[in-house]
């Protein structure tokens, strides 16, 4: 009878030593993610001030659009926070947005290796943004549904972990999947 | 199943390939030299190469599979559409970035080799990456790096290395047999033998493709869905399957071999459709994975 008892007991520890290394990996994989979407950011940030004294070179007057393009690479720089990153990075898509567009009044600026390049590496660096986020928040759904689901949910209160934030999309990129027939 | 009972199914599975190829090989070793009157050293042989074959191929498989299909390194200045697809496609999938090979081929076709994703390759004919748009490009590596994420390239790697090997050493005996085999004392030796003999020689290459058969098939609809859950996208690696089968030609430099590493078989005997040529064949119809992903 004790026997029983004592294998109940062992099996029982054995299943919460199992479930809290599964929460830890997880975890240890959301933060890895995150650092893998701030890599990103600061790609994409330290793109920025090349590409805007590109864009002065040939368009002087357009101060408005250097200065939110600034401001906003700024605000990104400083976010510390999961949403504060989302919102400076989708202000800094906006930004770039009209500044692209001024762009498209100077043909010479638009002929220049340098500018094409400068385009080609953001527009491969906002790709990245986007996958290292799905990979993150792929992680994270993982993770929350472990938390909130019986059994697993016991041992998520017993040591107290807590869901994750996901990293949300800008309206911009969620209508870009397009559906070919 | 999960990925990681696929990983360890894989792990198996290779060790399983190693142990049938040692046996088999000694055997067939064995029964050669019964042939040539020298039993025992032709065992001795034969477990030797066998053994050292299963070795070598577990660490080296990566780069003999690139040697015998021709493959050059990719840099990123010169292919900076694979390149960057292919960073993007191992963050979103979360795995390491394996190293870049390109094939001259106008075929276009694609391939992922290395024993465990730290030692991934992902190789593209230069058809591929002209023929096919970004999105396409990006559901083809998708498909080759899930290959790479629950270890099918452990797999297929060893058994193209090994079916490589015995290939090889029954066509080099086949010459043996065939210049070296007159005269002397022939009729000294047992018929019965020499009709064995023939009959493992014929038995060899369909052992060869029975082993590449075990390895193929159902993983690529497998790998075809978790590269959809990558990408999140089914109709660019649904069209990207359409161009690659309605390119007419085989690649021009192949080997049987490694033929089930490639997303597309790369000999394209097309017009033998029957259900009997479907069964000897690595890869399953193409129009049913298109369909499958279509209706996803």
């Amino acid at each position: 009878m004790s026997i029983a008892l004592i294998g109940i007991i062992a099996v029982l520890v054995l299943y919460f030593i199992a479930q809290y290394n599964g929460f830890i990996v997880l975890k240890t994989r959301i933060q890895e993610a995150l650092s893998g979407i701030d890599v990103q950011l600061k790609r994409r940030a330290d793109l920025i001030p090349n590409l805007v004294e590109t864009v002065k070179g040939y368009a002087k007057h357009e101060k408005t659009v250097f200065t939110d393009v600034t401001k906003a690479r700024t605000a990104l720089m400083k976010a510390e926070t999961l949403p504060e990153k989302a919102e400076a990075n989708n202000m800094l898509t906006g930004a770039l947005k009209s500044l692209f567009a001024v762009a498209e009044a100077y043909p010479q600026l638009q002929a220049s290796d340098n500018f094409k390049d400068l385009q080609r590496q953001l527009e491969d660096t906002e790709d990245k943004v986007a996958y290292s986020r799905q990979f993150y928040n792929a992680n994270v759904l993982d993770f929350n549904a472990k938390i909130q689901v019986f059994p697993s949910n016991l041992v998520a209160g017993m040591f107290g972990f807590k869901t994750f934030e996901f990293f949300a999309a800008t309206e911009e990129e969620r209508k870009k999947i397009e559906v070919k027939f | 199943m999960s990925v990681y009972s696929q990983i360890s199914h894989n792990r198996w599975k290779t060790y399983l390939i190693m142990a049938i190829f040692v046996f088999l090989f000694s055997g067939f070793f064995y029964l050669i030299g019964i042939y040539f009157e020298l039993p025992n050293s032709y065992l001795f042989l034969g477990l030797l190469i066998s053994i050292i074959s299963s070795f070598g191929s577990y660490f080296y498989s990566d780069k003999i599979v690139l040697w015998t299909a021709g493959a050059v390194p990719a840099s990123k200045k010169k292919y900076f559409d694979f390149y960057t697809a292919v960073e993007n496609m191992s963050l979103a999938s979360g795995l390491p970035m394996p190293r870049l090979f390109v094939i001259d081929d106008p075929a276009p076709n694609a391939f992922a080799t290395g024993r465990d994703p730290k030692h991934a390759v992902v190789c593209a004919t230069t058809g591929l990456l002209e023929r096919l748009d970004r999105s396409d490009i990006e559901g083809v590596i998708a498909h080759e790096l899930s290959h790479v994420k629950n270890y099918d390239v452990l797999v297929m790697s060893i058994v193209a290395v090994l079916v490589g090997t015995l290939a090889l050493v029954s066509d080099w005996i086949m010459r043996s047999l065939w210049w070296g085999g007159r005269g002397r004392d022939r009729e000294s030796r047992n018929p019965i033998f020499f009709v064995l003999f023939l009959v493992v020689l014929i038995i060899t290459p369909i052992v060869a493709t029975l082993i590449q058969l075990t390895v193929s098939r159902r993983r690529e609809f497998l790998a075809d869905a978790s590269s959809v859950l990558i990408t999140r996208n089914p109709y660019g690696l649904a069209d990207a399957l359409e161009k690659i089968s309605s390119y007419q030609y085989p690649m021009k430099n192949t080997s049987p071999s490694i033929a089930h590493l490639f997303i597309n078989n790369p000999l394209k005997n097309k017009n033998i459709s029957s259900t009997f040529a479907n069964l000897f064949s690595t890869h399953p119809p193409i129009e049913e994975r298109i369909k499958i992903l279509r209706s996803m």
